[in-house]
């Protein structure tokens, strides 16, 4: 079993289309969303979690990109910007999973993308702007 | 006592290299372990630090002047209104200038993503900043309107003048309504969902000097990455606040008024920051050097975060209506634990003051010191201290 975490864009052109549905029953994946965004005739994107056979998971990514939807490693899309951070903590108290942490006691800031759940709380909260969605 | 160390003599080891120099610290475990007269003679200079917002800053600008000449009387740059009701090619930038086509709070919480603590850090770091003017004309300066840009090293000054630095002290803020509030202190959560604090404890210039002995007019300073100076106390300057028996206020009192080359400051250290709902602000790094003249300048230097205390005020409803007072007083060694009590709740804290930032300028501070680069000034006039009386008043309405 293997399991990640991906952003996947959907093109306005397929938004409309069951993938998910395939993703379970044809590859049999765990799917977990953490974010989803899809409107009619726009372009969606979903922030999910996939798990199951390694096989099964290279396959359902090879159905969804060539559905046309771009898959993309969470860890390069929520970024931390540990340069523009400047360790004043706020965002660890907004955080609801402790993916952004205050480590004790030298007081510095640290972001597990594992535990990250997208809920984007942290974006605002952070005086200095220094979390970034690329997705 | 026994130590008495004069400021020529701490300067002349400074310059030979042999200074010794500790950060705020560093000095706790050292008077721990060798007692006050002991460490009082083996260290020459303790630094302090801090990084943290402070709204009540800015810059003043000279631009030089174009051809034809302007008394430029309203300037924008990057957007952001900057003061120019002095002279014609002169502005002053305030930290928590907003765009005029900001909508602010109009959406409530405006996200306030730029300001003029953003165009500082612009200039500090190089970058080109949009200058826009507006005149109404003159005989001497004609000319009516200029669009241009700028660069720090291309105008003629370009100084950091901020009114109110280096906060003595600082309240710790709640939220016990049952609805978030965005504030100064940053998202405060329903319920005693959070506290949020902003200092740096025990690195905090005027905690380490809770009586204001050795930093007055004139001190030399660390200000944003380049060298600056006291100018005068700071605005809301209030000595007089109740303090414990080591000396340090229970709640804000001290303040400085500082002074400093933006040309030599860094953007590490000057950088525009953003409230939700609230506003910009700069976060600027101050370190201050204490001299050890006498076991009594290390004994305050020795204070410690478990040995410093603030007050807990909701900012949901007591603090904006001046109501209700303390909820209760910690220390700061529990505030950095991470949680605290209130109200017989456990509360999780964010410092909002960067700690580790401050401990990296009092190595900076330390490291300059060291070297020999940076000699100690004795204040040329102290700033008020408990004797003075001086309070802070409201304003009071009439009609």
């Amino acid at each position: 079993m293997i399991k990640h975490k991906v952003v996947l864009l959907f093109p306005a052109a397929v938004v409309e289309q069951p993938f998910l549905y395939h993703l379970v029953k044809d590859y049999d994946l765990f799917i977990n969303i953490l974010r989803a965004n899809i409107n009619p005739k726009k372009e969606g994107r979903l922030v999910v979690e996939l798990s199951g056979e390694e096989k099964n998971y290279e396959k359902g990514v090879r159905f969804l990109e060539s559905g046309g939807i771009e898959v993309l490693p969470f860890e390069q899309q929520m970024i931390w910007n540990e340069e523009r951070c400047t360790h004043c903590g706020a965002c660890t108290v907004m955080c609801p999973t402790g993916a952004l942490e205050m480590s004790r006691p030298d007081m510095i800031v640290r972001f597990d993308g594992d535990k990250c759940v997208v809920c984007e709380h942290c974006f605002k909260a952070c005086p200095a702007r220094a979390i970034e969605a690329h997705y | 006592m026994k130590i008495n160390k004069t400021y020529e003599e701490i300067n002349e080891k400074i310059s030979k290299g042999e200074a010794v120099v500790v950060t705020a610290e560093e000095i706790i475990s050292i008077v721990e372990e060798k007692g006050l007269e002991q460490t009082a003679k083996e260290v020459d200079v303790v630094t302090t630090g801090t990084f943290g917002p402070m709204c009540s800053s800015g810059a003043f600008l000279n631009f030089g002047h174009p051809t034809p000449k302007i008394r430029m009387s309203k300037v924008y740059l990057n957007g952001v209104n900057a003061y120019a009701g002095i002279a014609a090619v002169d502005v002053y930038l305030g930290a928590t200038e907003i765009p005029e086509a900001d909508p602010a709070n109009q959406n409530y919480p405006g996200d306030f993503n730029y300001g003029g603590g953003h165009v500082i850090e612009e200039l500090v770091a190089g970058k080109d900043v949009r200058l826009e003017a507006y005149s109404y004309g003159t005989d001497c300066y004609p000319r009516k309107k200029i669009r241009t840009f700028i660069r720090l090293q291309d105008i003629n000054e370009a100084f950091m003048f901020n009114a109110r630095n280096a906060y003595q002290n600082y309240a710790t803020a709640v939220n016990l309504s049952e609805k978030s509030i965005y504030t100064y202190m940053g998202i405060l959560k329903p319920n005693l969902g959070n506290a949020n604090y902003s200092t740096s404890g025990q690195l905090s210039p005027l905690f380490n000097d809770p009586y204001y002995k050795t930093t007055g007019i004139g001190t030399r300073i660390f200000l944003g990455g380049g060298t600056g100076y006291v100018a005068w106390h700071g605005t809301q300057h209030n000595p007089c606040a109740d303090r414990t028996d080591k000396g340090v206020p229970r709640s804000p009192a001290g303040t400085l008024s500082l002074i400093g080359d933006l040309k030599q400051m860094d953007p590490h250290w000057v950088r525009g920051v953003s409230y939700i709902g609230y506003g910009v602000s700069l976060m600027i790094g101050v370190g201050v050097p204490i001299p050890i003249l006498n076991e009594e300048m290390l004994r305050y230097t020795a204070i410690k975060d478990e040995e410093i205390y603030t007050q807990v005020l909701d900012y949901s409803e007591g603090f904006p209506q001046g109501i209700g007072g303390s909820l209760g007083e910690v220390d700061y060694g529990q505030l950095k634990s991470g949680t605290i009590t209130v109200q017989g709740k456990e509360v999780p804290t964010a410092p909002l003051s960067s700690y580790s930032k401050a401990k990296e300028i009092a190595e900076i501070l330390k490291s300059w010191i060291q070297d020999g680069k940076f000699l100690l000034t004795e204040p040329v006039e102290s700033v008020p201290s408990v004797d003075s009386g001086k309070k802070m008043n409201p304003l009071k309405i009439r009609r």
